[in-house]
C-alpha cells in the first residue's frame, strides 16, 4: 500500500519561549516492509542542531528553538509504500541486546492492577495465540476511549482508569508480556484509518519478541497485528523513548499542543 | 621500633633500618631535629590553607570545608618498582578501554561466557544510551585513577579502577609543590622523577581526543557541578593550569550543532570537554531530568560527534565493584596476556556459596557496597564491634547482591611524623593514568592516602586520612 502522509505538530506558548530543545523521533526508515520513497521533516520557529541514531536505531534531530518564539511548527511529509508482513517485523538488529527489552521502565511498572489483569488471564498454547489473546485480553479488561488524558499515565494508572488510548495499552501490553519473559518495546507511528477506531494523533503499538520468528507487532487498540496500513517510526521501551517530541524549555508559561495528521492512501 | 612489626613498613620492611630506596631520606632524616620537622609539618599546613586545597565531607552533619591532613614523610617507590607499575596499569587501563568498546557493541566477552550477562544486564552503570557510540580514537577512560596497595616487598595488589572521575591529582600536585618549597635540599641530594608536567599532559591528552569535526587546535573546558562540590578545589585549580576555562552547566548551551559556552564576544564552541559532573547529572535530557548541574542535549551533540566527553559516560560499567572481581578475565580476554597486577580476592555475595562464607567470616573480612564509593558504607571486620557487625550483617541480608567481601590486606605502612617522632601508618596509592590514541601515559607518582589513626586501615580522606608526597626515584 502506497501511504502519503502529512503530520503537523504545532506548540504555541503565552509567553516568549528564551531557550527550548526538542528530540524529535520522527523519520520512519526503510525496512524489508516498509520503503520510505520520500520523507521530509521542517521546522518553523526553530533549527536542527544535529541528528544522530539512538540506542534503537531511531533517527533523532535536536532541534532548538528561536530565541523568543511563541509558536513552533513541526511538519513531516512523505510517502511510504508498505507491504503487509502480518504484523513479523522480523530479526533483531543492532548491538542493543535483547535482554535491555525485558527491563521495567517507570511507565511501564507492574503492580496490583497488572497482576490482577494477568491472574485472570486463561493462557492458550504457543507463543502467537497468546500474545493475541493477551492483546484481547487487555482490550476487554481496559476498553479503548477517545478520552485522551492530558498527561502520560503509567501502566498501573491506565489499568485504574479502567480504559484507555492507544499509548495505554501499549503500555499495559509490554508490561504483560514481560513479565512472562518475552521482550518487548513500544512503537510510535502512523496508522491509515479505516472507520475503525478513529485517531487523531499519531499511533502507538507493541512488539514482543517471539523466538524463531523476531518481533512481531501487536495493536491492541484495533485487536490486530500491523499490515500495510501501518507506518512504523520510532522504538523504545517505552512512551518515553519513542515518543515523537520530548524535550524541556525555560520558561513556565502555559503550551498548547496541535497535531493534525491526513494518513491516505494514494492510488 | 622495639616490636618486630606484623606489616611490611615500605621504609624499615620488617627490620629496623631503612631500606634501599630510602636510605639517602633517612640519613636525611635522622640529621634533623624533630621539633624542627614539626614546626615544618605546621608551616605545610599553613601553605595549604592559603592556597585554598580543602575538601567537603559527605553524610557529616554540619559538613564543613575542612583541609586534608599532610604529612611530610614521603612516599618513595623506586624506579624498578614504578616500572612494574607502570607497565601493569598500562596493561589494565587499555584492558579498561577495549571492554567499554565491547560492552557497548557487540559484547563479545558476553558471547564467550567470561562475564555472566546478569552483571551487564542488572547493572545501573550500564548506560544503554551509550550503546553504539564509538568516542573518538574509542577512548573512553581519559583519566583512570587506580587504587593499589601494597603487601610485601614485591606484593603489589589493585584495589580500585577509578574509571568515572577520579579525583585527587591536584594533592599529588601540591603535595610536590609543598615538599619542594619546604625541603628544597631533599630534592638536589635526591633523584625524584617530577610529576609538575600533569596539566600539560592531560591537555595534550585530551587535545588529541578532539572529535573529527574540530579541524584547528581545540578548546577545552573543565565542567564542574559548581562550589558545592567536594573537590570544587581541584576543578578550578586543572582548569587554571591547563590554561582552560572552568564552566558549570549554566554556562554551555547547545549553538549550531555544538556544545558552545558563553563568552564575552559570543557563544564559543567546545571541542573537549573534561567533566566533574557524574553522568546521571550530565544532560537532564537523557538522563536525571531534575539535574540542574549538566547541559540539556549534551548527550546529543556527543552521539552526533560533536564533542568529546572526558570521561565518556557509562564507564562505570568498569569500575563496578561487582565487575572488579573479572578484571583478571578483562585483562586476558582483551589483551591476551596474564594480569601484570593482582586483583584482590573477591566474594562476590550475589552467589549463594561465596555469601555464606562471607557471613561466617565477617570478622575476617572487608565487606563494601559494589556501587558505593569513598569508604562509606563498607565494614572492616577486625575493627568493627560487635554491634557494628551485626548492624552490618542486617544490612547486608536484605541485599546480598549489593555487596562484595574481600579479605582484609595487610596494607604497608610508611611512617608519619608524630609527636614521639616516626610512627608506621597504613598507606595506599592512586596513581593517575592519561589514556589517548597514542597510547597510556602514566605519572611517576601519584596520590598515597595515609591511615593517620594508629592502626586503622580506611584511608579515605572523608575518613580521617591524610596524604603524602609520593616520590618515584629516578635509578
Amino acid at each position: 500500500m502506497h501511504l502519503k502522509i502529512s503530520h503537523t505538530t504545532s506548540y504555541h506558548y503565552d509567553t516568549p519561549v528564551p531557550y527550548a530543545l526538542q528530540q524529535l523521533r520522527l523519520r520512519p526508515k526503510s525496512r524489508p516492509e516498509q520503503n520510505v520513497i520520500s520523507w521530509d521533516v521542517t521546522v518553523d520557529g526553530g533549527q536542527r542542531q544535529v541528528s544522530f541514531e539512538d540506542e534503537h536505531a531511531n533517527r533523532v534531530d535536536l532541534i532548538s528553538f528561536d530565541a523568543g518564539v511563541e509558536t513552533i511548527v513541526i511538519t513531516c511529509e512523505g510517502e511510504v509504500e508498505v507491504t503487509d508482513n502480518n504484523g513479523v517485523v522480523g530479526k533483531h538488529t543492532g548491538f542493543t541486546p535483547l535482554w535491555l527489552f525485558n527491563r521495567t521502565t517507570k511507565l511501564t511498572k507492574p503492580g496490583t492492577g497488572l497482576r490482577a489483569l494477568m491472574s485472570d488471564f486463561k493462557k492458550p498454547e504457543g507463543d502467537l495465540a497468546m500474545l493475541h489473546a493477551m492483546s484481547d485480553h487487555i482490550l476487554e479488561k481496559v476498553p479503548y476511549s477517545k478520552e485522551q488524558t492530558s498527561s502520560m499515565l503509567t501502566v498501573e494508572q491506565a489499568l485504574a482508569a479502567g480504559h484507555g488510548v492507544c499509548q495505554d495499552h501499549a503500555h499495559i501490553f509490554i508490561s504483560a508480556v514481560r513479565q512472562m519473559g518475552y521482550p518487548a518495546r513500544y512503537v510510535s507511528g502512523y496508522l491509515m484509518m479505516d472507520g475503525t477506531v478513529e485517531q487523531n494523533a499519531s499511533h502507538a503499538w507493541a512488539e514482543a519478541y517471539v523466538d524463531g520468528l523476531g518481533w512481531v507487532g501487536f495493536d491492541v487498540s484495533n485487536g490486530q497485528s500491523p499490515d500495510a496500513r501501518y507506518v512504523r517510526v520510532a522504538t523504545g521501551l517505552d512512551y518515553s523513548q519513542a515518543a515523537p517530541t520530548s524535550g524541556m524549555r525555560f520558561g513556565d508559561g502555559p503550551e498548547s499542543m496541535r497535531v493534525t495528521l491526513v494518513v491516505e492512501q494514494q492510488q | 621500633m622495639t616490636d618486630k612489626p606484623s606489616f611490611f613498613d615500605e621504609m624499615y620492611g620488617f627490620g629496623e633500618t631503612a631500606r634501599a630506596p630510602y636510605s639517602a631520606y633517612s640519613s636525611w632524616f635522622n640529621q634533623e631535629d624533630v621539633a624542627r620537622l614539626r614546626k615544618k609539618s605546621e608551616q605545610a599546613e599553613a601553605f595549604f590553607r592559603l592556597t585554598g586545597i580543602t575538601f567537603n565531607v559527605y553524610g557529616v552533619e554540619e559538613a564543613t570545608e575542612r583541609l586534608i591532613p599532610f604529612d611530610l614523610v614521603p612516599r618513595i617507590i623506586t624506579g624498578r618498582e614504578w616500572g612494574i607499575l607502570e607497565k601493569g596499569i598500562e596493561q589494565r587501563v587499555r584492558a579498561i578501554n577495549s571492554f567499554l568498546h565491547d560492552i557497548y557493541h557487540r559484547q563479545e566477552i558476553v558471547r564467550a561466557g567470561r562475564i555472566p550477562v546478569e552483571m551487564i544486564a542488572r547493572n545501573d552503570a550500564f548506560l544503554p544510551q551509550m550503546i553504539g557510540v564509538a568516542p573518538p580514537g574509542n577512548i573512553y577512560t581519559h583519566i583512570t585513577g587506580t587504587d593499589l596497595v601494597r603487601t610485601g616487598e614485591d606484593e603489589f595488589y589493585v584495589l580500585e579502577d577509578n574509571a568515572r572521575t577520579p579525583s585527587g591529582v591536584s594533592y599529588m600536585l601540591e603535595n610536590r609543590e609543598t615538599m619542594l618549597h619546604m625541603f628544597p635540599e631533599l630534592f638536589s641530594q635526591i633523584n625524584v622523577r617530577g610529576v609538575s608536567q600533569y596539566p600539560r599532559s592531560l591537555r595534550r591528552s585530551l587535545s588529541s581526543c578532539r572529535p573529527s569535526i574540530c579541524d584547528g587546535p581545540p578548546t577545552l573546558a573543565v565542567l564542574t557541578p559548581g562550589i558545592h562540590n567536594s573537590a570544587y578545589y581541584e576543578h578550578a585549580f586543572l582548569a587554571d593550569q591547563m590554561g582552560v576555562e572552568l564552566v558549570e552547566g549554566h554556562d554551555l548551551r547547545v549553538v549550531d550543532g555544538r556544545v558552545a559556552m558563553r563568552t564575552t564576544r559570543g557563544y564559543k564552541p567546545i571541542d573537549v570537554l573534561y567533566r566533574r559532573v557524574d553522568d546521571d547529572f550530565l544532560d537532564p535530557m537523557t538522563f536525571n531530568p531534575d539535574s540542574v548541574l549538566g547541559v540539556p542535549g549534551i548527550m546529543d551533540v556527543y552521539r552526533a560527534g560533536g564533542i568529546t566527553i572526558a570521561n565518556a559516560p557509562g564507564t562505570g560499567i568498569a569500575d563496578d565493584k561487582a565487575i572488579y572481581s573479572y578484571m583478571p578475565e578483562i585483562v586476558e580476554f582483551y589483551t591476551g596476556e596474564q594480569p601484570i597486577l593482582k586483583n584482590v580476592p573477591t566474594w562476590r555475595c550475589s552467589e549463594p556459596d561465596a555469601f555464606k562464607y562471607v557471613l561466617e567470616h565477617l570478622e575476617e573480612l572487608v565487606v563494601k557496597e559494589v556501587h558505593g564509593s569513598g569508604g562509606y558504607g563498607m565494614l572492616v571486620g577486625p575493627a568493627a564491634s560487635k554491634k557494628e557487625i551485626a548492624d552490618f550483617r542486617a544490612k547486608l541480608e536484605t541485599k546480598p547482591g549489593n555487596y562484595i567481601a574481600q579479605p582484609t590486606l595487610s596494607l604497608s605502612t610508611v611512617p608519619i611524623l608524630t609527636k614521639a617522632g616516626l610512627a608506621p601508618r597504613h598507606v595506599d596509592l592512586r596513581p593517575f593514568a592519561l589514556a589517548s590514541p597514542g597510547g597510556v601515559e602514566i605519572i611517576p607518582g601519584g596520590l598515597t592516602r595515609v591511615a593517620l589513626k594508629k592502626g586503622s586501615l580506611v584511608v579515605n580522606s572523608s575518613q580521617g586520612g591524610g596524604t603524602k608526597d609520593t616520590w618515584v626515584l629516578e635509578d
